[in-house]
């Protein structure tokens, strides 16, 4: 994986996930954040966890997935000796051309973004805020940053869906009344998917849009920092 | 007309002083200039202000990047949108440098980056976006409401060289990149006052190339080095070819 990433990785599952057979696992938290992608939405994808969303049957629906690097349309990683190595994604893997594939340089890529084009961008973060603040560049005590063009699609996406473990590896909440950590855009976030279900931020607290298997209403308001809504 | 086919990349970047700010194209490995950042590196100008989209990464083995002249003690400056790795526990060969003060840099949003440098060859000296405002970035800059929205004001960003790879060239300097090679080449080759350029094909005659195929013109582009095979010249890797 490159450095050339939009938004962090969390590398494993953290030590508060429930047990085997509750909750949701990458996979389908990504496929439920695919589930709202509509017909003919162009979609920028942020690496870690949301590139998982590629994987998703969408069945005969026509996704577009847009890379920052000025790729519009692209297929699946190739197989090792099969790369084109003029050909990368955001996360620097070789991934494949459509028939429908274009490149265009980094300008056009960004006024594609800053314009609005973008239907939905899914990235990770450390911290959703009730208000629909987000921060995923910057963590504590850390010197500069990763930020990539995590500020860009945040602010300028028509939608912003956050993907992300419910509580850290120590077990706290990442769902949070405001976020402790520098934000990387205010108020943009309506979809957040965790391993505990799908909520969307109302303001004040998280509604509840659908809980995992196994995860129960007070155990999920529990583990999260901010008023959890029915 | 004098020609802008050098014979060597030492002969390319011979001119560059010390303090001068350079782009450096290339997002991952596509479009990456690392034969003239070795040539750079064996040049030794100081106190440089580097741009790029990231200062280069942790894999072995290195490759020519940013990182490799700050190793070097030739920059003052860097200018990115990755400061630190994604991953907030890996350790950049930057990040020493930088988290002891050696090394200062400025961290930008991807987009605001290509677009100071758009903006710079296209003789605009500044412009308003919707990115960062409201971030930490902004603080105490100044913004402005357009349309009920806040925007933040943002800089050109002229250079004095970049460093770019192509896929073609013809003698004029017009040139063509193949798939995600282009990313921030074309924008770097318009900021900057000397656009050298690092050619994987043959250079052509000029006239061969189809003039509605061309990506940046030569109007942009004032010298142009063609990569010798490896191991002379330095070529991309595949992924398991470069664990060996």
């Amino acid at each position: 994986m490159s450095e050339n990433t939009s938004g962090p990785i969390h590398a494993s599952a953290p030590s508060g996930a429930p047990a085997t057979g509750r909750g949701w696992d990458r996979q389908q938290m990504a496929d439920r954040l695919s589930e709202k992608f509509q017909d003919g939405w162009l979609v920028n994808l942020g690496v870690g966890i949301p590139t998982l969303c590629s994987n998703t049957d969408i069945g005969d629906r026509e996704i577009t997935y847009h890379s920052e690097n000025g790729l519009i349309g692209y297929g699946p990683v190739l197989p090792a000796g099969q790369e084109d190595l003029h050909l990368v994604n955001a996360g620097g893997q070789n991934v494949s051309l459509k028939p429908d594939s274009v490149t265009v340089n980094h300008a056009d890529s960004f006024a594609i973004i800053r314009s609005g084009r973008i239907d939905v961008t899914v990235m990770g973060a450390y911290e959703v805020a009730a208000n629909g603040d987000f921060a995923n560049w910057k963590v504590a005590g850390q010197k500069g940053g990763g930020i990539g063009g995590a500020m860009d699609l945040a602010a300028c996406a028509k939608r912003v869906f956050i993907i992300l473990e419910h509580v850290t590896r120590k077990g706290a909440p990442r769902l949070v009344p405001s976020c402790a950590l520098p934000v990387t855009a205010r108020g943009v976030v309506t979809l957040v998917a965790t391993n505990y279900g799908l909520f969307a931020p109302t303001g004040t607290g998280f509604r509840v849009v659908e809980l995992a298997p196994g995860m129960s209403f007070e155990e999920v308001r529990a583990a999260t920092g901010a008023p959890l809504e029915g | 007309m004098r020609s802008k086919t050098f014979g060597s990349f030492a002969e390319a970047v011979a001119d560059i002083p010390d303090g001068a700010v350079i782009g450096i194209g290339g997002f991952a490995a596509p479009g990456t200039p690392y034969n003239l950042l070795k040539a750079l590196r064996e040049r030794g100008a100081k106190g440089l202000t580097c741009v790029g989209n990231t200062t280069g990464g942790a894999h072995q083995p290195r490759m020519p990047d940013i990182a490799s002249l700050v190793e070097n003690g030739q920059v003052r400056k860097v200018i990115a949108s990755f400061t630190a790795a994604t991953r907030p526990t890996d350790v950049l060969p930057f990040t020493k440098y930088y988290e002891s003060g050696e090394v200062e840099a400025e961290l930008v949003p991807q987009g605001t980056l290509a677009e100071r440098m758009r903006a710079a060859g296209a003789g605009i000296p500044a412009f308003y976006t919707p990115t960062a405002v409201g971030t930490e970035l902004a603080e105490g800059r100044e913004t402005r409401v357009f349309n009920g929205r806040e925007m933040l004001l943002e800089y050109a960003l002229p250079l004095d060289y970049a460093f770019v790879r192509a896929w073609r060239a013809d003698a004029s300097g017009n040139l063509v990149f193949r798939l995600t090679q282009r990313n921030f080449c074309p924008v770097m080759a318009m900021a900057a006052k000397v656009c050298i350029v690092e050619v994987e094909e043959d250079i052509l005659p000029a006239g061969a190339l189809d003039p509605d195929a061309v990506h940046t013109s030569g109007i942009f582009v004032q010298r142009m080095v063609k990569v010798p095979a490896a191991p002379e010249g330095i070529w991309a890797v595949r992924r398991e070819e470069r664990k060996k």
